[in-house]
């Protein structure tokens, strides 16, 4: 089989999974973990690497009102390093004397290097259900390929990136909204289940160190590279509250809390999830 | 797709955290709700009040849902004292409805907004096992089946259990299940269909 008919397969069963979203069968999961094995077993299968390549290109594209390429953009190691960047994030950032997770920076180099408008970046920054990941996700795809198979060490040993664990787990533990839901209202205990859909206990190293890495990821659900923000914001509309922006601080201060739980957790992205 | 992404909802018990969630590093109060009012800038005019705690989500926060039980007094009582009851005396609506609005995640959430004709829903089944018909639940609170049965269809348990949707927080200080009826989530006749679905002998919870 070649890459070409390997994805066209795996888009076939994709889509052949989204109309059994309202099913009320347990051969369903059976079914897309199979699906999930599949890709597995043949990593070059996963359609999040489309949009790897893409972010790839976007990369090292021209692009925005200054016409460059965000080759200079400094990710924590070096203008244009990527190996290994993830695995360090969220980090201090001296020229924005701010904490900031791999796609909040790619904002920031978005807008102070390529001069895109903020207000433009953050404004509906993510992709409704079977519409692609936007730019800033594809990119961030990318990098974190970059770190593939390295552990998480987030370098959070500044004043300010223990702030924003801290500011993180106040947040987790956060109840408001008219469900009165925190995070920690359906992440804080092993083994639970939201109907069929299993849910992780982020307040747990070992369970966190198991399912942050896997993030971007591709969702079969939904057909297309679901990003940590794009995550967090979905769980905000589940929990009855407004749109998290991209970037604020109440979300790197979460991805701050979340992947300080996953150090030492392995790096996988972009996985594959339901 | 958003269906297939089961919507969080009901019900829970005395979910209590399993670990003791020793706090790791202080962090003042001001600065994380000045954090949340900044997250959220679409968000319109009328959720505002969203993005705040009230007094017993602040107490159930601060305390990691397991409060010193001066605090669980003083919750309990407060939020006993909002519970609104049926007009007409009546607990069990109508266990048809109260089944469609378990299946339901409808409602209250930005892409439901403006709020237009369509009523929103409990998605008991988000949490709860609810009846053997339906495989797809939950299990962040416990099974509802044979509710009815094991509690002999009293009028007092349905009351009780009227109770504890209209307000979970009356029940159980910092239960994780929503106040369906203190929030304005359902309104009193949804609680009954709810009510009935679970104290019907005729409902398939107790079939």
């Amino acid at each position: 089989m070649t890459l070409k008919q390997t994805l066209f397969a795996s888009l076939l069963a994709a889509a052949a999974l989204v109309p059994m979203a309202s099913a009320q069968d347990a051969e369903t999961e059976k079914a897309i973990e199979k699906y999930r094995q599949m890709l597995k077993a043949d990593p070059w299968s996963n359609p999040g690497l489309l949009d790897a390549d893409r972010g790839e290109a976007l990369w090292s594209t021209p692009r925005g009102p200054k016409n460059v390429s965000l080759e200079q953009c400094d990710l924590g190691k070096g203008p244009g390093k990527l190996d290994g960047a993830f695995a360090e994030l969220p980090r201090y950032f001296a020229d924005a004397d701010a904490i900031m997770d791999l796609e909040t920076r790619l904002l920031w180099c978005m807008e102070k290097l390529q001069g895109f408008k903020r207000a433009d970046l953050v404004n509906k920054p993510h992709p409704a259900g079977g519409q692609p990941v936007k730019e800033l996700g594809a990119i961030a795809t990318h990098v974190a390929t970059k770190s593939q198979g390295m552990k998480f060490a987030a370098k959070l040993d500044h004043p300010k990136g223990e702030a924003a664990v801290a500011l993180g787990e106040a947040l987790f533990m956060r109840r408001s909204g008219p469900f009165d839901f925190a995070c920690a209202t359906c992440h804080a205990n092993d083994g639970r289940r939201i109907r069929l859909q299993g849910l992780p206990f982020l307040s747990n190293p070992d369970a966190a160190r198991k399912v942050i890495g896997e993030w971007p990821a591709y969702r079969v659900s939904s057909t297309h590279v679901m990003t940590m923000q794009h995550r967090l914001y979905d769980c905000y509309w589940q929990m009855r509250m407004p749109e998290l922006e991209l970037g604020s601080d109440a979300s790197v201060a979460l991805i701050a809390y979340l992947v300080g739980k996953a150090e030492g957790g392995e790096i996988s992205a972009p996985s594959i999830k339901r | 797709m958003r269906a297939f992404l089961p919507a969080l909802g009901i019900a829970l018990t005395a979910a209590l955290p399993s670990t003791s969630a020793q706090q790791t590093a202080t962090i003042d109060p001001a600065r994380v709700e000045a954090t949340v009012k900044s997250a959220f800038p679409t968000a319109p005019a009328d959720w505002q009040s969203r993005l705040t705690p009230d007094e017993t989500m602040r107490q159930c926060s601060a305390h990691r849902n397991n409060p010193p039980k001066a605090v669980f007094d003083a919750i309990q009582a407060r939020e006993k004292a909002t519970i609104q009851y049926p007009a007409d005396g009546k607990f069990l609506g109508d266990w048809k409805k109260g089944e469609a609005l378990a299946q339901s995640g409808f409602g209250l959430r930005f892409t439901d907004y403006p709020p237009g004709n369509r009523t929103n829903g409990g998605n008991c089944y988000a949490c709860h096992q609810v009846t053997k018909q339906e495989v797809s639940y939950g299990t962040i609170g416990p099974s509802l089946l044979a509710y009815g049965q094991v509690r002999k269809f009293t009028e007092a348990d349905a009351k009780a259990v009227y109770e504890k949707i209209y307000n979970a927080n009356a029940a159980f200080p910092c239960s994780l299940m929503p106040r369906f009826g203190a929030n304005k989530v359902l309104t009193i006749e949804q609680i009954k269909d709810a009510v009935a679905l679970l104290m019907s002998p005729d409902s398939p919870v107790n079939k």
